[in-house]
């Protein structure tokens, strides 16, 4: 059992967790996860580990309510436990001194950005962050990735607060400057990081993207985290979450996180008829 | 009673449950014997002075010695016999490839049917926890020594087993959050119930095993860490799970899974219960499972209980290469799996969405034994063909998990990425550091990963007390 320390709810379906895990804190590294399993009868769920204490011995999450798992989650409050936690699982994140990088994150993907571009950061590179959201009040992160940033720049795609548009419409213009880029970091829907990859392809730009397929073991047991890159099957529990942007097959993986549609729907009527109905809107 | 009284005894098969039930359920099939039953069947054995059946088990379970207790309905300590060797004789008298181990070299065998030596097994060890007869052995005075066991498959609960036994601390790390290995999350509810694996991993507590879920060594800590923690030894014992696909276009499309996958969602995750638990599994119309092991019966079986209007197995080679036992392949064929036997797959096709929808085949022919004596299963061109399916298993075998290996370079590893061993004592060409089961052997059996578990106990209480 591992017990919830802290809860902070981000925005109305947005919730940072720290859970008390001391061992995983102490091994973690930046850019890898865990999987829980939050009761006898849950689904395990892989979510990033985006920070940790090592003298309060916990890990930090922040989980957006997509589904029931994540609903449950959201439901939780501190002082109460879940279940599993295993980690920290997938390759750290590769952090090297290359100068400029630009770190992007969309909604809920500005939580496994953060830890990553705080550690680029320290290994001497200047970053230029880009965080996005659907509308400001479901913005994540601001004031940590402000901290972390040498320049920092919000897009809202109601442009209710920063640029009115989208992140791909910032990089644009970040490399349109005389400035030289020498790595971009996107994380966030997969449409998104496929539009990122899109404008930094036929400018040779090297592109990094942290991939979230379904999972189940996280160890490289089932296969159910495969996607093709480069041509070839990886196991992103194992292989990655990080890979070459430039080499990934977003169509398919975006096909592949839909198979369970019908079943995860059917789960959230089962879970709002037992606990009323909550919002669980879709909104990264 | 004469050998030729005995010989007249005919052999007892097990009631079972009916296919037409059974496929709407995922209780076990066979019921067990009745005591009568049992008595009858241990009967028939002849107390072979020289007995083969012995030394045809991986373990040497002595077995005139456990059926002549069973003769005087001495249960429970036949049991205990088949314990001094076997901890888990529960699971082993259901999943053991009895026909090409004990039960081929039985005397009664060579005219006639062997001595049914698993059900037998079976048999004592389901009476001795079913009347609550199972007591913990007393363990000697702590040795001062800790081993560190990791992965808690049959391999991994048999060392603690062992060393416990000898008197030394044993902890097991395991992946998952739960323990067993394969016994849990890849054979089948229907072919071994989990509450009997459970039963077994308490008895291991009760003894003083310490059992850390959720642990990948590899990832939260290291060999070399386990040792810095204060382990005098460690065992790794982490199986064959990294799933083998195809590589053939199309191969993931949504609707296609691992063996792997398929059996943890519904074993482990208990997707056969959605949505009364969270894990969904897509249950298809047409299901196709690719292979001819125990892998590829268990998942068609499994499938067949999930309802769709019709699973096959496809495999390259023909009934007589099947590496399935004979007894899956019947239950499978009773329960309505349906088999192509002489093909290939070669594509897999699937809709708009991406979903699987057909998948193109080729027939293949036998070719004439090669130097080895193998017959190679070889395309017979124009003879492809398309069938629809929405659901496609590929059971074709398992690579080992490089887990370990990677994150500790001074193991040595085979060309498969297997950990080497001397085959007696089950030593690495690490310092302290013991390997067995399918992590060393590939794909096998559960008795051949308990008797390396064996093995390497007694070699790591050798090493270990400095004998
Ligand atoms: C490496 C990695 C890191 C992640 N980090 C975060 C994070 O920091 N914060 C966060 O909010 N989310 C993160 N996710 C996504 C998160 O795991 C999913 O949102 C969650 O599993 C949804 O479960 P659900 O039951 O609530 O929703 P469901 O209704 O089951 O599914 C909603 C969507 O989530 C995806 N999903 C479903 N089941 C799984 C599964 N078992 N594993 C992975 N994805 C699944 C599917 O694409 C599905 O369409 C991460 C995913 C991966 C692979
Ligand atoms: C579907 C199926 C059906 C089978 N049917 C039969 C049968 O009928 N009869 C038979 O004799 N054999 C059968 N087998 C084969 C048999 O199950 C295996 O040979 C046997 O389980 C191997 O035991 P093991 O202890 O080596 O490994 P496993 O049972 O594979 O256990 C390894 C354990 O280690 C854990 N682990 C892995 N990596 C790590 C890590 N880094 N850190 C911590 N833990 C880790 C895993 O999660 C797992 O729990 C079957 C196998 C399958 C897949
Ligand atoms: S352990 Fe397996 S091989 Fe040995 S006697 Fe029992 S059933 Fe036969
Ligand atoms: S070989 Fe057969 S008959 Fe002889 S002791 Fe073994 S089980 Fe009994
Ligand atoms: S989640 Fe099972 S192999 Fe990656």
């Amino acid at each position: 059992m591992y017990e919830i320390t802290t809860k902070l709810q981000l925005s109305h379906s947005v919730a940072l967790f720290k859970i008390k895990a001391p061992k995983i804190a102490q091994k973690r590294k930046a850019g890898q996860f865990i999987i829980i399993r939050i009761n006898e009868y849950g689904e395990r769920i892989p979510l990033t580990i985006v920070d940790s204490d090592t003298t309060e011995g916990t890990i930090t999450i922040i989980s957006q309510e997509v589904g029931k798992t994540t609903g449950m989650l959201g439901a939780l409050e501190e002082g109460d436990h879940i279940l599993d936690v295993v980690g920290p699982l997938g390759k750290p994140a590769e952090i090297k001194k290359v100068g400029t990088v630009v770190c992007i994150g969309g909604g809920i993907g500005t939580a496994p950005v953060y830890p990553i571009a705080k550690e680029l950061r320290a290994a001497g590179n200047k970053i230029i962050s880009i965080i996005g959201a659907r509308s400001k009040n479901l913005l994540i992160l601001e004031s940590e990735m402000q901290s972390i940033s040498d320049e920092l720049f919000v897009a809202t795609d109601d442009g209710s607060y920063g640029h009115h548009g989208f992140v791909t419409q910032v990089l644009e213009r970040l490399i349109e400057e005389p400035v030289t880029i020498n790595m971009v970091l996107a994380v966030g829907p997969l449409p998104m990081m496929n539009a990122v990859c899109n404008v930094t392809r036929p400018r040779k730009l090297h592109t990094m993207v942290s991939l979230n397929p379904v999972m189940v073991d996280g160890t490289g047991m089932c296969g159910a985290c495969r996607v093709t890159i480069g041509g070839k099957n990886r196991f992103v529990c194992v292989d990655g979450p990080e890979f070459d942007g430039h080499e990934v097959d977003f169509e398919e993986l975006l096909r592949r996180n839909r198979s369970y549609f019908t079943e995860e729907k059917m789960a959230m009527e089962e879970l709002t008829y037992h606990e009323g109905p909550r919002c669980y809107e879709r909104n990264i | 009673m004469t050998d030729k009284q005995r010989k007249n005894i005919p052999r007892q098969e097990m009631r079972e449950q009916d296919p037409l039930e059974r496929i709407a359920n995922f209780h076990e099939v066979p019921y067990g014997y009745s005591e009568e039953q049992a008595v009858n069947e241990a009967l028939r054995c002849l107390q072979c002075k020289d007995p083969k059946c012995v030394s045809g088990c991986p373990v040497n379970v002595n077995i005139p010695w456990f059926t002549k207790l069973v003769t005087e309905g001495r249960f429970v300590e036949a049991a205990r016999k088949i314990k001094e060797t076997n901890p888990l004789p529960a699971v082993c008298g259901r999943v053991c490839r009895q026909e090409d181990q004990c039960e081929k070299f039985c005397l009664r065998g060579k005219k006639g049917k062997p001595v049914s030596i698993g059900s037998l097994e079976r048999f004592v060890a389901d009476f001795e926890r079913e009347n609550e007869e199972v007591s913990i052995p007393e363990i000697p005075k702590w040795t001062g020594k800790k081993v560190a066991v990791v992965g808690s498959g049959p391999a991994g609960l048999t060392v603690a087993d062992d060393l416990l036994k000898r008197g030394h601390k044993v902890t097991i790390f395991e992946a998952l959050h739960v323990p067993g290995g394969v016994l849990m999350y890849g054979i089948p509810e229907f072919r071994l119930p989990k509450k009997i694996v459970e039963a077994e991993i308490e008895y291991l507590k009760k003894m003083g095993a310490e059992i850390e879920l959720n642990s990948v060594i590899g990832k939260i800590d290291t060999i070399d860490g386990l040792f810095s923690d204060g382990y005098d030894a460690v065992f790794v014992g982490t199986g064959a799970g990294l799933p083998i696909f195809l590589n053939l276009p199309g191969e993931n499309l949504v609707g296609i899974y691992s063996a792997n996958e398929y059996l943890t969602r519904v074993n482990l995750m208990r997707a056969y219960r959605f949505p009364e638990y969270d894990t969904p599994v897509l249950r298809g119309r047409r299901v196709v499972v690719i292979g001819g092991g125990n892998t590829a019966l268990d998942s068609a079986r499994t499938a067949r209980r999930l309802c769709p209007e019709e699973v096959t197995v496809v495999y390259r080679r023909s009934l007589e290469e099947m590496p399935a036992r004979a007894e899956e392949v019947r239950h499978g064929g009773e329960e309505g799996v349906k088999f192509r036997f002489l093909t290939a797959p070669l594509r897999f096709i699937g809709d708009r969405e991406g979903r699987l929808k057909a998948m193109e085949f080729v027939r293949m022919e036998l070719s004439a034994p090669d130097e080895s004596g193998r017959r190679r299963p070889l395309p017979i061109a124009g003879s492809e063909f398309q069938m629809d399916v929405d659901v496609a298993i590929v059971a074709i075998g398992n690579d080992v998990n490089p887990l370990i290996q990677n994150t500790t370079p001074d193991i040595e590893t085979g060309r498969g990425g297997n950990i080497v061993v001397e085959s007696d004592s089950g030593a690495t060409r690490k310092a302290g550091v013991f390997a067995g089961g399918d992590i060393v052997r590939g794909g096998a059996t559960v008795i051949l990963a308990m008797g390396d578990g064996r093995r390497a106990a007694a070699s790591i209480h050798r090493h270990i007390m400095k004998e």
